[in-house]
């Protein structure tokens, strides 16, 4: 059953002027090659395809399919590099490489945001408050290890894998490469990175600005294309090592295409992160957090807080302000400096948000969508609240992958734990109580890479971030995410 | 006692849920020492048997982490007092199994109870040596503790009846797992004597399993088994190796592959089933 939200609930007085981000600033080509060997090819040597604005469907940008053969060269060119120079790099000129490239990403900021959110459909809000200082912050941060790997914790000497092969998805592009790129280098290894077919644009900038800091050519190397260019990559003999991050269904793939070689493998997967909220909470920012949790990035997150399990005692107070709360988010154009929540990545998403909502509907849950009025062009999906969720439910196991918030409740800090753990995933959850020792109780019991306490979707390049169970194996971010890139 | 006494011989049996049972499939297999001679029958385990014992590592392993990091090292250490009570055993048996000499028996027989010994000190280290605080930027306290994958299933060794089955059996053990161990095909018996000796020391029942069999039966079913959060493919090679690690993709186990220069000290299989679990909690007044 769908409930309307009343009218009267909305800030109808709190309007906001317009407050656009100029498109102009990102000053995109009409089409781009490949990065390989330290400089780009010709896009007319290449299939191509094209990359769209979501918030518009409107063309951004041709970008090359990268073929076998492509993928080839760029391996060949980084085992050339790793051989015969980023091996014999020290780690001090490796770190200041490193260093060059933060700012170099600090320096270019506001252009990087543009493109991100042209090309991603999220917030110009978050890419410029979050994802590129995030990304300039992680190269910052494995710039200073580059040189110290002997206090990291895995021998005096340890040795790089070699040449890592490196696919990354849409949610956020930029983030994701720095994620992959940036303690993959500090260990010494060459880098081949696909991009996501859907959002290719901020990892061809970042291309230039290795150009920029005259990284040795080869030593990290670019190729666009769908799922066969990174089929290309898991499957070809000179790769070392593949770090992947996306769903759990690719990762079982890859896991079983590398079973049969002597490839590394780390992998960050889906998630049905759990938020589990007690009767004492801090109710105010445990609403803020909520909502950030779920609705942050259109909810393509990961470890998104996609199930809210409620102590039934606050249930209904909490399910009332979440409601309110989704009704007050600015829905609408990315590029907009006050819009909360933007496009949808692609229609594809669009399609499957759309399928698991049905069955939300379809199985008996109760449906709250924000009364918000969408663009007409582009992919949208209006922020939903799913209360009346049971345990077997699709939406309650699932992964969404988009702004859609299952509600379920518990009684008991033993049956919170039993619910957040009754998924096959594991990557992360929130604990909100003012009670130290109970939220302290409940992580010890989480199984999860990373929980959070009375805040949600935080991210730090110090601050280890992964998987268990099938959300995937390895670490990116702190000390423990050298170990991914080195021979140990 | 006059020399013609008949010795008592011994039933090996399996180790699940901490009680000996023969195989449920009634099936036994014969064990001959390296020089051929008749040894025993061994029990030989089902996929059944696997499927108990992985459904008791996981009742297990959750009492197993419970207990102290402390108490954890006392148990394991214990199991080095069992062991070394019963070396000339242990010893008989791995010259037997490995067709070695004796003295050449006693000194691994050695190894492998100070092998014992070092995981028991590790069980309340590892917290210290592989987490730690983050010093993110923000009003966080953030720290990262390691946590262990779950249920370990272990296809041991095939040569090295003792010392093998300890690396793979303590390891994951101490970082707070329990296991099922699949123990050397035609070399069993000192890993079940262990076993026996782990029933002793204090270990909650399930924490330590070992199933004897045929390998190339058993090991599928532990791969592809979606209650087990990790394997560590020690005991086979080639192309069974490779056909189990893409079993294990299945449900995205951790997979544990011996290398070369896995040296004594190598903490590789002690990182192999251990996870991070990083918390942020909010720093206010």
């Amino acid at each position: 059953m769908t409930e309307k939200i009343p009218a009267n609930s909305r800030l109808g007085s709190l309007e906001y002027d317009p407050a656009p981000e100029s498109a102009s600033i990102a000053r995109l080509k009409s089409s781009y090659g490949l990065f390989i060997d330290g400089s780009f090819s010709d896009p007319s040597q290449h299939e191509q395809f094209v990359t769209l604005n979501p918030a518009n469907e409107e063309v951004l940008a041709t970008v090359a399919q990268a073929s076998n053969a492509d993928v080839d060269h760029a391996v060949q060119a980084a085992r050339r590099a790793y051989e015969t120079v980023w091996s014999k790099t020290t780690g001090a000129e490796r770190s200041k490489y490193l260093f060059r490239i933060a700012r170099l990403i600090q320096e270019r900021a506001r252009e990087l945001a543009v493109v991100e959110t042209l090309d991603n459909g999220k917030p110009i809000r978050e890419s410029r408050d979050i994802d590129i200082p995030l990304a300039a912050a992680h190269f910052f941060y494995y710039a200073g290890w580059a040189d110290k790997l002997g206090h990291a914790g895995f021998g005096a000497n340890p040795r790089p894998i070699g040449v890592a092969g490196q696919i990354i998805p849409w949610n956020f592009p930029l983030l994701m490469a720095a994620w992959k790129l940036a303690p993959a280098l500090a260990a010494g290894n060459t880098c081949v990175l696909k991009p996501a077919e859907t959002t290719p644009l901020s990892a061809l900038l970042l291309a230039e600005i290795l150009q920029q800091a005259e990284l040795p050519p080869g030593v990290v190397n670019i190729v666009t294309g769908d799922g066969s260019t990174g089929a290309a990559l898991v499957e070809h003999a000179g790769v070392d090592k593949i770090a992947f991050t996306g769903s759990t269904a690719v990762g079982r793939l890859i896991q079983q295409r590398v079973a049969s070689s002597q490839k590394r493998l780390t992998l960050e997967l889906g998630g049905k992160g759990a938020n589990i909220v007690f009767e004492d909470a801090p109710i105010d920012e445990m609403i803020e957090g909520v909502i950030d949790g779920i609705f942050f990035n259109q909810g393509h997150v990961c470890c998104a807080g996609s199930r809210l399990l409620v102590q039934e005692s606050v249930a209904d107070e909490v399910l009332r302000r979440l409601v309110r709360r989704v009704e007050q988010l600015r829905v609408g154009d990315p590029m907009d400096k006050n819009t909360d929540v933007g496009a949808i990545n692609s229609a594809a998403q669009l399609a499957r948000i759309q399928e698991l909502t049905a069955f939300g509907e379809g199985e008996g849950a109760t449906r709250y969508t924000s009364s918000c009025e969408l663009p007409d062009k582009g992919y949208w999906f209006a922020p939903t609240v799913f209360a009346d969720v049971s345990q077997s439910h699709r939406i309650a196991r699932e992964e969404i992958f988009g702004p859609v918030l299952s509600v379920l409740t518990f009684r008991t800090p033993e049956e919170a734990v039993a619910k957040a753990n009754n998924s096959s995933y594991g990557l992360a959850c929130g604990v909100w109580s003012e009670k130290g020792s109970r939220t302290l109780w409940v992580a010890q019991r989480l199984r999860a890479g990373v929980i959070w306490a009375n805040t949600y979707n935080r991210f730090d390049p110090t601050s280890p971030f992964g998987g268990v169970r099938e959300s995937g194996f390895g670490r990116e971010g702190g000390r423990h995410g050298l170990e991914a890139y080195l021979d140990v | 006692m006059s020399d013609s006494r008949l010795d008592v011989r011994k039933t090996y049996k399996l180790l699940i849920n901490g009680a000996f049972p023969r195989s449920e499939s009634g099936r036994s297999y014969e064990v001959a020492s390296a020089g051929g001679e008749f040894v025993a029958n061994m029990a030989q385990g089902s996929r059944k048997d696997l499927r108990d014992a992985v459904a008791a590592a996981r009742v297990a392993q959750v009492k197993w982490w419970g207990s102290s990091a402390y108490n954890r090292g006392q148990v394991i250490y214990r199991l080095a007092e069992m062991a070394e009570a019963r070396r000339a055993e242990l010893a008989e048996h791995v010259a037997l199994a490995e067709g070695l000499s004796i003295k050449k028996a006693e000194r691994s027989v050695a190894r492998a109870i100070d092998r014992v010994v070092w995981y028991a000190g590790w069980t309340d280290k590892i917290a210290q040596v592989y987490g730690g605080a983050n010093p993110v930027a923000g009003p966080f306290f953030n720290f990262s503790l390691p946590i262990p994958s779950g249920v370990v299933g272990i296809i041991a060794s095939q040569e090295s009846s003792l010392e093998g089955f300890v690396d793979a059996a303590l390891a994951p053990i101490a970082a707070g797992n329990a296991v099922i161990v699949v123990a050397s095909e035609r070399r069993p018996i000192p890993g079940v004597l262990l076993g026996e000796m782990s029933a002793t020391s204090d270990f909650p029942a399930g924490v330590l399993n070992v199933v004897t069999g045929i390998t190339s039966e058993l090991a599928p079913t532990l791969a592809s088994h979606e209650d087990v959060d990790g394997i560590d493919l020690s005991g086979v090679t080639g192309d069974a190796a490779n056909d189990l690690n893409a079993a294990a993709a299945s449900s995205i186990k951790r997979v544990f592959r011996p290398r070369d220069g896995d040296g004594a000290d190598s903490t590789r299989r002690l990182r192999a089933f251990i996870e991070t679990s990083t918390v942020w909690h909010t720093i206010g007044q």
